[in-house]
């Protein structure tokens, strides 16, 4: 069994396995998979990121077991023997935010758990690491889990900046209210106004990279 | 044995899911007092919300929690069936939760829309100092929502019909609707409410539609958008606490006395 790369750790491929779902094969914006979560988390940019690095961290993980044990997985159980292993990861990540970071793991309440049925990590483990060896699959899994995080931060960014003139929970623009000039655009801190912004951000990444567009 | 042989599929699917198992299980374990640490201060940081000694969507260090808690807060027992304290046990270790189950320190509540089946003997509340003297009272709550049970706590002032604020620290509630009884700007709504009418009814109900300040809608609070269910069941659960077979007689008591 290969279990490492034969010259170097972060070679070319490592770097564009990274770095590939991030831009030019982003899994929201071009696969369109996990919009669901990508709408209910971004009101805050702290929620944001705890659930992006939560889905990095599952994603990495499941992608290298799945491709460490995909030799010996019999073929006809492999999604559900993958599913188990996204589970129990998932099961994991919650436990830990729990015990750690508590009041966000409650603001975050079912969209952890929910990281199981997000298509994103099945799509890779099954597309992916079920092909390729551990090291390879361990950083295709990384880099999409990235991919994701980026987009859910800078919808956060968006939202939270407008919807509550705020940032990580400090306040930026000093709400009306508080004292300050801004009026908080309220509509950014509902479901469609993510709709919008990655509908907006789609077709701006699509201007400037025409090779994403879909053809008629 | 070949890789999709019906046997070798039989053995391999029973390994991941042992291993599976045994990983859960450990994180689970491992991970177990932190959180119990973490949902006892999750507790105390909800009290100081509902006693309004923090302003809603305030957040606190740990340490600086513990200190307010510590220097205002102060723990008691009460027993639900006469509403006189409790003295001589420990408040810290009671366990009111697991007190329901127990048929000794508990008994069954008539049929009633909270959902409420179990009430315990004993109830701890939390008495808020200003000054040296008692200003409000902190009562816990619970009662049956939409996908399982609404745990928070009511703050009343010295009169015990002025509600200082309420807080819901566990709910199973659909996020972003039933959900927000834990978002501050609606907690924020609250203060300045009455509990009781002029007959010393419980009257406070949440209520669809366009609702005023405390001033013009004293028994009245915008309901939850999007979640009827859960906005009822707000209403049903006070309405029963604050009632006879909850803190009825202990807010009597504390009435005629003068001080809690």
């Amino acid at each position: 069994m290969k279990w490492l790369p034969e010259r170097e750790w972060l070679g070319k491929r490592e770097w564009r396995a990274m770095a590939d779902p991030v831009f030019d094969n982003n899994p929201i914006l071009l696969q369109m998979l996990g919009i669901c979560s990508a709408l209910a988390v971004t009101t805050k940019m702290d929620k944001a990121l705890v659930l992006g690095v939560s889905v990095i961290v599952v994603a990495g993980l499941a992608s290298l077991v799945v491709s460490l044990i995909r030799k010996i997985t019999p073929h006809t159980i492999r999604i559900i023997v993958q599913l188990a292993i996204i589970s129990s990861l998932v099961i994991v990540v919650d436990q830990v935010l729990k015990a750690y970071l508590y009041e966000i793991s409650l603001e975050l309440s079912v969209f952890v758990g929910l990281i199981i049925t997000n298509c994103l990590i099945l799509g890779r483990t099954e597309g992916f690491a079920m092909q390729n060896p551990p090291w390879i699959s361990f950083i295709d899994g990384i880099g999409n889990g990235l991919g994701y995080a980026v987009l859910l931060l800078i919808v956060g960014f968006v939202r939270e900046l407008l919807g509550s003139g705020r940032l990580f929970g400090y306040p930026v623009l000093t709400p009306v209210n508080e004292g300050g000039w801004y009026t908080p655009a309220g509509m950014f801190l509902l479901a469609p106004a993510a709709f919008f912004i990655i509908a907006a951000i789609i077709w701006a990444l699509r201007a400037w990279k025409p090779e994403q567009q879909e053809k008629d | 044995m070949k890789v999709d042989s019906p046997l070798y599929t039989l053995a391999f699917a029973t390994l991941v899911c042992v291993v599976c198992a045994l990983f859960v299980s450990a994180a689970s374990v491992l991970l177990k007092d932190r959180q119990e640490v973490n949902r006892l201060l999750y507790l105390r940081k909800n009290v100081l919300q509902a006693a309004g000694l923090t302003e809603p969507g305030q957040r606190l260090s740990t340490e600086q929690a513990l200190t307010l808690f510590n220097r205002r807060i102060q723990p008691r027992l009460v027993d639900l069936r006469s509403g006189e304290y409790v003295s001589g046990r420990d408040v810290e270790s009671y366990q009111q939760r697991a007190a329901r189950s127990d048929p000794e320190i508990s008994r069954a509540a008539d049929d009633n829309p909270a959902g409420v089946r179990r009430i315990p003997h004993l109830a701890k509340v939390y008495l808020v100092e200003d000054k040296g003297s008692v200003s409000h009272v902190v009562i816990p709550v619970e009662g049956l929502g939409l996908y399982g049970t609404l745990y928070g706590f009511l703050a009343l002032e010295r009169d015990t019909r002025t509600i200082a604020g309420i807080a819901f620290y566990e709910n199973r509630e659909t996020p972003g609707l039933g959900g927000e009884v834990d978002n501050p700007r609606w907690r924020a709504l609250w203060p300045g409410r009455q509990a009781f009418d002029d007959q010393w009814q419980p009257a406070i109900q949440l209520v669809k539609g366009q609702v005023g300040g405390p001033a013009e809608n004293p028994y009245e609070v915008d309901a939850l958008s999007g979640a009827t269910i859960t906005s009822n069941a707000v209403t049903e659960l006070l309405r029963f606490w604050l009632s006879g077979q909850g803190f009825g007689p202990y807010l009597e008591k504390a009435r005629s006395r003068g001080v809690f």
